[in-house]
């Protein structure tokens, strides 16, 4: 299970390391879209947009629905969990990171304020 | 004088910029919180993941200087990161290059400022500046060294619901 979660993790990653499938993901945040209508900004085939669709759907990005004429691509809502889940995580581990620099600065206080007495005691 | 006041830290990653911003306030004035990222015997107090040890190569908190270190994990798998300071301005912007030795044409720059919020506290907002999305996508989700398994665990979870 955890060599799958892996190996998901490796293709989302390769689906989204393309510039051109990145930017059809932004495209498709927008909104649904046909392929031909995500191939017409690009100097690209419907064919070659065909074939960055079908990597996006492996990845679990990108689904499409089953209106029969149409076929529009729809992001699939996970995607963006993924990325509130990384960033979370980014998160968490700064602020576990600084309620560590918080021991370390109340430790420095009481050295500083020790210091900053014997200085104020000079000083008068 | 010990604090027992949580500030959570907030991160900001923009949807089409390379970077993420991390902000985060202290009951410690600006000046000792720089101090905590300059003097390697405190940066290896807090910087390194918790059960990680941290072995400092070089750390020269200067203008123009460079620093170098290791985290060690409990099996002795070891993680090398290295990276210049750019520019050291006492006790208010530290900027400063980062790279981890196992993916060396990534660099991140990263430009800490400090505010003075009165009262002996102050706010770190730190900006880390990459080269393209995939390098910001790859610093957000790798979490470097830890938390990979804990990740893959809730990638289970996330997965299992998208199935």
């Amino acid at each position: 299970m955890r060599d799958d979660a892996g190996d998901e993790l490796s293709r989302v990653f390769a689906a989204l390391a393309d510039p051109t499938r990145r930017d059809m993901v932004a495209r498709l945040a927008v909104g649904d879209a046909t392929v031909n209508e995500l191939a017409a900004p690009y100097d690209v085939s419907v064919q070659a947009v065909s074939k960055h669709i079908k990597v996006l759907e492996e990845a679990g990005l990108v689904s499409r629905t089953r209106d029969a004429q149409r076929r529009p691509c729809r992001l699939e809502p996970g995607v963006f969990d993924l990325m509130t889940k990384w960033i979370e995580r980014y998160r968490r581990e700064a602020e576990d990171r600084y309620q560590r620099l918080d021991e370390v600065l109340a430790r420095m206080d009481d050295r500083e304020s020790a210091g900053t007495d014997q200085q104020a005691g000079a000083a008068s | 004088m010990s604090s027992t006041t949580h500030h959570e830290t907030t991160i900001e990653a923009v949807a089409d910029l390379p970077l993420i911003r991390i902000v985060r306030e202290f009951d410690a004035p600006r000046e000792n919180v720089f101090r905590a990222h300059i003097d390697p015997d405190l940066v290896t107090q807090w910087l390194g993941p918790r059960g990680l040890e941290m072995k400092v190569d070089h750390y020269d908190g200067v203008t123009g200087g460079s620093y170098r270190y290791t985290h060690v994990e409990p099996d002795g798998t070891e993680h090398k990161f290295y990276g210049s300071f750019h520019e050291m301005r006492f006790p208010e912007r530290m900027v400063q290059t980062f790279t981890w030795e196992g993916y060396p044409d990534g660099v991140s720059l990263d430009t800490a400022q400090l505010d003075d919020l009165g009262d002996g506290r102050c706010r770190l907002t730190v900006t880390s500046l990459v080269d393209s999305l995939e390098a910001r996508d790859m610093m957000l989700s790798s979490g470097m060294d830890v938390g990979i398994n804990e990740g893959y665990e809730r990638l289970d979870e996330l997965l299992a619901r998208q199935a």
